[in-house]
């Protein structure tokens, strides 16, 4: 395949991150990071060692201000992870956030592939090459607001239901409480004494 | 009428019409309709009779009330495991043999016999009395490995209600592994040792009832000695484990919720997240997230609460930005989207546009993947963004990878799971995003192998599972069609693989990705070169197509 033409308004910025040697201990991140460097767009790759660390976030804000970066892809762990983190990153430098992409080169490479250096970093080389690829065409979003209803619902009327309604209502809360048995009180209810304080469990 | 007492184990009786225990709330009489007479007032009515408030009416029927909420706790608790099927220890043959939970009636005063510690089989008090742990816990045989954690405490504080109530008594302990590993619990474990109760390392391997005088004759490998020894017990309490509730099922699909492999609720992140569901605004408390005792179940419920009030007192939650957009000008009209919208969030009337309601879309994805005209744009994954991910996997030696689409929720997450219990599979596999598996097009699937991919995968959440009430039949849907083009064109439909795989699964993705792996090693070169030409996209048809059966039919 032919590489997507270049389009001279983007600019993108790849960080690969060691996380220590949770990453850098089966991948290669230097070979990852030199490879990023030569994907159409991206105008610098960093290697941090941890990305989401206070110094691997200033790296990025000022990679974004240095090099008047529009996009930006966060090569670490899993986006179910730290997307919050690198979405409030790059805004805190002034993008929008979802101008930023993730490659998940941990949960999804270095920690399923220990003993094989090389075909990891291929794949983490792709997995950069696949989010450096849907970078270029991220557009900025607005998220929308809705209100939340203010009232909770617990469902189970044992210990822990009925701990967790009480507290939500002391807090000023309206509680609904559902219960299938005719009384509250769960199974601890059928206890005679409870351990450690062998006091009543009712 | 007289039924079994639910709350004392069955071991006294009750009416149809009763307070289900003293400290019962609320402490009112409740109609046991299933047996009471009075349905049918010729038979009985006795109750009304006396009812001098006239509070009791055969024919109220249940009502359903509807509540809007902004947050919800999951606490529905847990089962005790029923000991039947161990028929080892002789738990429905002999009346000597009892469970922790029913011990805990009949040691209570406020149980059928006021507190007085007797046997079931002749009301005589036992001396001599022996408990097995792990009776439904940490035994893989019968399918439950999990530790249910409260059971060893619970035998160590029956044993000193015992030592306390009679100075005489003769406790003995059968066990695996005592686990006192919470505040003061040692300090327990060792004053049960102190009032004089025997810990044997070992679980009694056959249980035999005297007949004569119903004593219990125990025979158990000491494993601290590794001698075989014979205990003759007046009384055996079997220590029964905990499994999730059977409601948790009912539950789970009702706010689509994932479960770990021994059936407990998923958290959201086992450290991070511990009492947040992966939905939203849905909070677990107590047993239901994992066997844990009653100090545990109220720290987690408290966090619980307070997960839920700070959600209930920001007033608002912002939605991800990945919502549906429709193109009014390219729509054509034809209603596919809102047709597999599982939301109802397309309005689309014969002849007009569709358009999106924003605020209720959740960004699936079905309606841009069945959209045929590209007028559907899913913010944030778009078709192009899509599309150019899979051609810069594939753009280089394609044939040594396998192309796996993932669905946010359950497969990717699996795919995160595995990787968090280091379990190892082979690194050929190349994993792209999507919110749901519905949201992977024909032509993202064609594209792959237009592009050289020996295998696709298409993953999501387990069919009842779906984060997204039932969007995952569009992919069944989607792929079944698939299969067939790709038949049709001569391409051998395997390469096309579908698999659900929830978020708990660890290894089962590691699994599919070693199947996966197995079955790109079956594919040649001329079949993947063959793929390439036969699926390239044909030119676009004219508008009145009439020429087409004729095209087809030519050799």
């Amino acid at each position: 395949m032919s590489p997507e033409p270049t389009n001279g308004d983007l600019r993108v910025g790849v960080f690969v991150c060691d996380c220590g040697l949770n990453i850098a201990g089966t991948v290669d991140c230097g070979a990852v990071t030199a490879y990023a460097e030569t994907l159409p767009d991206v105008i610098c790759a960093v290697r941090n060692k941890y990305t989401c660390a206070d110094p691997g976030q200033n790296e990025i804000k000022t990679a974004i201000h240095k090099h008047k970066l529009n996009r930006v892809v966060v090569a670490s762990c899993t986006p179910r992870m730290h997307e919050p983190t690198f979405r409030q990153c790059v805004l805190e430098a002034g993008l929008n956030p979802y101008l930023m992409e993730m490659a998940n080169l941990r949960e999804h490479c270095s920690w399923v592939h220990p003993g094989d250096r090389e075909g990891a970093t291929a794949k983490a080389m792709d997995l950069v090459a696949s989010a450096v690829a849907k970078a270029r065409l991220l557009e900025p979003q607005e998220e929308m607001e809705v209100p939340v209803t203010k009232r909770a619902l617990v469902i189970g009327g044992g210990v822990a239901g009925i701990e967790a309604a009480l507290e939500l209502a002391d807090a000023g809360h309206p509680v609904t409480l559902v219960e299938k048995e005719a009384s509250i009180g769960g199974i601890m209810a059928q206890l005679d004494k409870t351990y450690p304080t062998m006091d009543c469990s009712i | 009428m007289t039924q079994p007492d639910e709350y004392q184990m069955g071991l006294s009786s009750r009416k149809a019409i009763y307070i289900p225990f003293p400290q019962a709330v609320p402490c009112s009489y409740i109609l046991d309709m299933e047996h009471c007479l009075g349905n049918n007032p010729i038979a009985c009515g006795k109750c009304q009779d006396v009812c001098e408030k006239q509070a009791i009416n055969y024919d109220d029927a249940d009502e359903v009330i509807t509540r809007e909420v902004g947050a919800i706790i999951v606490a529905i608790g847990l089962d005790v495991y029923d000991p039947t099927e161990m028929d080892e220890y002789g738990y429905t043959r002999y009346d000597n043999v009892i469970t922790s939970m029913e011990f805990e009636r009949l040691i209570c005063a406020g149980g059928p016999t006021a507190g007085h510690f007797v046997r079931p089989g002749d009301s005589q008090r036992p001396k001599r009395i022996g408990f097995v742990q792990c009776v439904g816990s940490r035994n893989p045989k019968i399918g439950r490995p999990w530790c249910s954690n409260i059971c060893c405490m619970n035998t160590v504080k029956d044993t000193l209600l015992l030592a306390d109530h009679y100075p005489d008594v003769e406790n003995v302990v059968y066990y695996q592994d005592i686990r006192a590993f919470g505040k003061s619990f040692e300090d327990m474990f060792q004053r049960s040792k102190e009032a004089g109760t025997r810990y044997v390392r070992g679980l009694p391997g056959d249980v035999e009832e005297n007949p004569t005088n119903g004593n219990l004759l125990v025979t158990v490998e000491n494993t601290t000695s590794g001698k075989l020894e014979r205990h003759e017990l007046d009384m055996l309490v079997l220590s029964v484990g905990v499994e999730p509730p059977k409601d948790l099922a009912k539950i789970s699909g009702l706010l689509t919720l994932s479960k770990t492999s021994d059936g407990f609720l998923m958290e959201s992140h086992p450290k991070l997240k511990p009492v947040d569901a992966p939905t939203r605004g849905v909070y677990f408390a107590g047993f239901c997230e994992s066997p844990k005792d009653i100090k545990d179940s109220v720290c987690q419920a408290g966090a619980a609460a307070s997960r839920a009030g700070a959600l209930l007192n920001a007033g608002k939650i912002t939605i991800e930005a990945i919502t549906s957009q429709i193109d009014a000008e390219s729509c054509t009209k034809c209603g596919v989207c809102a047709r597999v919208c599982p939301y109802g969030a397309i309005q689309w009337k014969k002849g007009e546009v569709a358009v999106v309601i924003e605020a209720a879309c959740a960004g699936c994805g079905a309606c841009g993947a069945a959209c045929q005209f590209g007028s559907i744009t899913m913010r944030h994954f778009t078709d192009a963004q899509l599309v150019a991910q899979v051609r810069a996997i594939m753009a280089e030696k394609p044939k040594e990878k396998v192309m796996v689409f993932a669905c946010n929720w359950c497969s990717y997450a699996g795919g995160d799971m595995a990787g968090i219990s280091r379990i190892q599979y082979p690194a050929t596999n190349r994993v792209m995003r999507t919110m749901c598996s519905a949201r992977v097009s024909e032509d993202m699937v064609l594209e792959a192998f237009r592009v050289g991919a020996p295998i696709v995968l298409v993953s999501g959440c387990h069919y009842a599972d779906c984060h997204y009430i039932n969007a995952n039949r569009q992919t069944v849907q989607r792929v079944q069609r698939l299969w067939n083009k790709l038949e049709k064109a001569g391409v051998r439909p395997e390469r096309l693989q579908l698999e659900w795989i929830s978020a708990a699964e660890g290894q089962k993705f590691a699994q599919v990705m070693k199947q996966m792996e197995e079955l790109r090693q079956t594919v040649t070169d001329e079949e993947i070169a063959h793929a390439m030409e036969a699926l390239k996209p044909k030119p676009k048809k004219k508008p009145k197509p009439k020429a087409e059966p004729a095209a087809a039919a030519a050799p």
